[in-house]
């Protein structure tokens, strides 16, 4: 079976001149159909930035990454994206976000009108159809952002720690949550974070980066079961799991702090 | 949504005794909150207390009334400009000036403030140029202002153009920058063309901002119409009080500076009033 993403060879340079450096160097993955990856490292491991070249955010400076086969050229409604910061169109209510990304499909309008409502449904967001993002706490919100990019059906979802600016408990049930619409919708995810045990929690697969430059470091393969219970957390090969993440990423902390003369 | 239990709710259970409750008061608490009323009330206290001083001051004789007339006079100054019609015709011209000169910055500045919030080639090739312009004193443009536009009301509009249209500008473009690129990002993602996230995604952000831009530029705009109306005006709120001057007339100054201070006051007003109504959907507003 072809993958569903294939990274091959990757990087990355900015700035021009003298400013010019290599943010990520040569990274090479392949991502199945309906799996589920994380993406972890130190800050400045060039995490986000991967994430933005396979949306078409932003361009390789070399290498290929092809989507079910074919090259990215620019974003594209195979994609859906969700962003750290709560990223919705303060203007438009919950519904309307949400049909927003509806506009660009062919679709009636009693087809986007059922669509949007089934997943308002989906992420437990019922009730709220006519509230504006400012009344809505954090989670909520990203919930919207998660249906937002959910809504037109693309196969991809890339999430750039989504999760981030939410307190311990909240983000906690939207792990679980993602997992739910995971299941239901069958998307490929790729989520960075730099939570390591977030990304165990939900990954099939987490990918260790390391720094400068920006470069593979370790696959882990997660084979705990699913679903998954929250207190999954707390089980042995769980542990280890961590133990062995938080060690690789010590190292480049550890690497980058002696490249700065700390 | 959850409601948390009323006090009233609880006192009648008797689970809270009211006579007992402890409530810090204290008008001078770093930062605490203090009663509405309160606070109110303190903004109309410190006007009247100066306008008591005011009255003691002229009441005992202390200040010539050359320097400083008496309240009562210039009211009986605003009576006579009120019953006289002079008032209104001096606001009706000096209100249409303000408008044109500032509508006409806004439909230059807008636009340009927009590109060059979006575009770094135009932040680069207007922001030094623009930066510099804005520090130019409008009053030393006069004399070039009425080669160029002559002494009718073209002129005016000018100098209030000149006064408002290059700050306007850089405050257009900071609100376009101050927005969210996430939300940029989500457009394109969803498949939006640069023009479409243009209209539906940027110019919503930032129109709350730059709602705010339109008031406080107003505001300054009524705060250049002396500098409008120096030279070769035959009315207006400004000139009445340039032509004052050389009469010693220092009660037609006093009530044509609060008058002008109040109107503005009541520009800035209807643009906090407007907006609110606009933008529901913005926070704290």
């Amino acid at each position: 079976m072809s993958p569903k993403v294939s990274i091959d060879a990757v990087g990355k340079v900015f700035g021009t001149g003298a400013k010019e450096y290599l943010a990520i160097d040569r990274i090479d993955l392949m991502i199945g159909t309906n799996e589920f990856v994380s993406i972890v490292g130190t800050s400045g491991c060039g995490k986000s930035t991967l994430l933005n070249m396979v949306g078409g955010l932003t361009e390789p400076t070399f290498g290929d990454i092809r989507i079910d086969g074919q090259p990215v050229a620019g974003p594209g409604r195979d994609r859906g994206f969700v962003f750290q910061g709560y990223s919705l169109f303060e203007w438009l209510t919950v519904e309307g976000n949400i049909r927003f990304a509806l506009e660009k499909t062919a679709l009636s309008k009693p087809e986007k009108t059922e669509l949007v409502r089934e997943f308002i449904q989906s992420v437990g967001l019922a009730g709220f159809e006519d509230a504006y993002p400012r009344q809505l706490s954090g989670g909520m919100r990203q919930r919207v952002a998660i249906a937002r990019a959910l809504v037109y059906k693309p196969s991809l979802l890339l999430m750039d720690e989504p999760f981030g600016a939410l307190d311990a408990q909240t983000r906690g049930m939207m792990q679980e949550l993602l997992l739910k619409v995971w299941d239901e919708h069958k998307v490929t995810v790729l989520f960075v974070t730099h939570d390591v045990e977030e990304a165990i929690f939900l990954a099939d697969r987490v990918v260790v980066l390391a720094s400068r430059p920006g470069r593979l470091k370790r696959i882990v393969p997660v084979s705990l079961g699913r679903p998954r219970h929250f207190d999954v957390v707390t089980s042995p090969e769980f542990s280890d799991l961590k133990r062995q993440i938080l060690a690789d990423i010590r190292e480049e902390t550890l690497k980058v702090m002696a490249l700065d003369g700390a | 949504m959850t409601v948390p239990p009323s006090v009233a709710e609880a006192a009648a259970q008797g689970r809270v005794d009211r006579r007992t409750l402890r409530r810090r008061t204290g008008l001078m608490r770093l930062r605490e909150a203090i009663p509405d009323s309160v606070f109110t009330s303190a903004g109309f206290v410190v006007p009247l207390l100066l306008l008591f001083a005011w009255s003691v001051v002229t009441a005992l004789g202390l200040v010539k009334p050359l320097f400083l007339p008496s309240p009562l006079s210039v009211i009986e100054e605003a009576w006579r400009q009120v019953s006289t019609g002079i008032l209104f015709q001096d606001a009706a011209i000096s209100t249409y000036r303000i408008v044109v000169g500032w509508l006409a910055a806004t439909v230059v500045a807008v636009p340009i403030g927009i590109m060059m919030g979006n575009f770094r080639l135009f932040e680069g090739a207007l922001e030094p140029l623009i930066s510099t312009a804005r520090y130019m004193p409008v009053v030393a443009l006069i004399p070039l202002s009425v080669l160029w536009a002559g002494i009718g009301d073209e002129q005016k509009i000018l100098i209030l153009f000149l006064g408002t249209f290059f700050q306007m500008t850089l405050m257009v473009m900071d609100n376009v920058k101050n927005i969210d690129m996430n939300l940029i990002r989500a457009g394109q993602t969803l498949g939006f063309s640069n023009a479409e996230i243009l209209w539906r995604i940027i110019l919503p952000a930032a129109l709350p901002g730059i709602w705010d831009t339109f008031r406080i530029t107003i505001g300054w705009t009524w705060t250049y119409l002396l500098v409008a109306e120096l030279v070769a005006a035959q009315s207006g709120l400004g000139r009445r009080i340039m032509d004052a001057q050389r009469y010693l007339a220092t009660d037609t100054i006093i009530f044509g500076t609060l008058f002008i201070g109040l109107l503005g006051l009541v520009t800035d007003l209807l643009f906090k009033h407007f907006g609110r109504k606009l933008f529901r959907w913005a926070a704290d507003r």
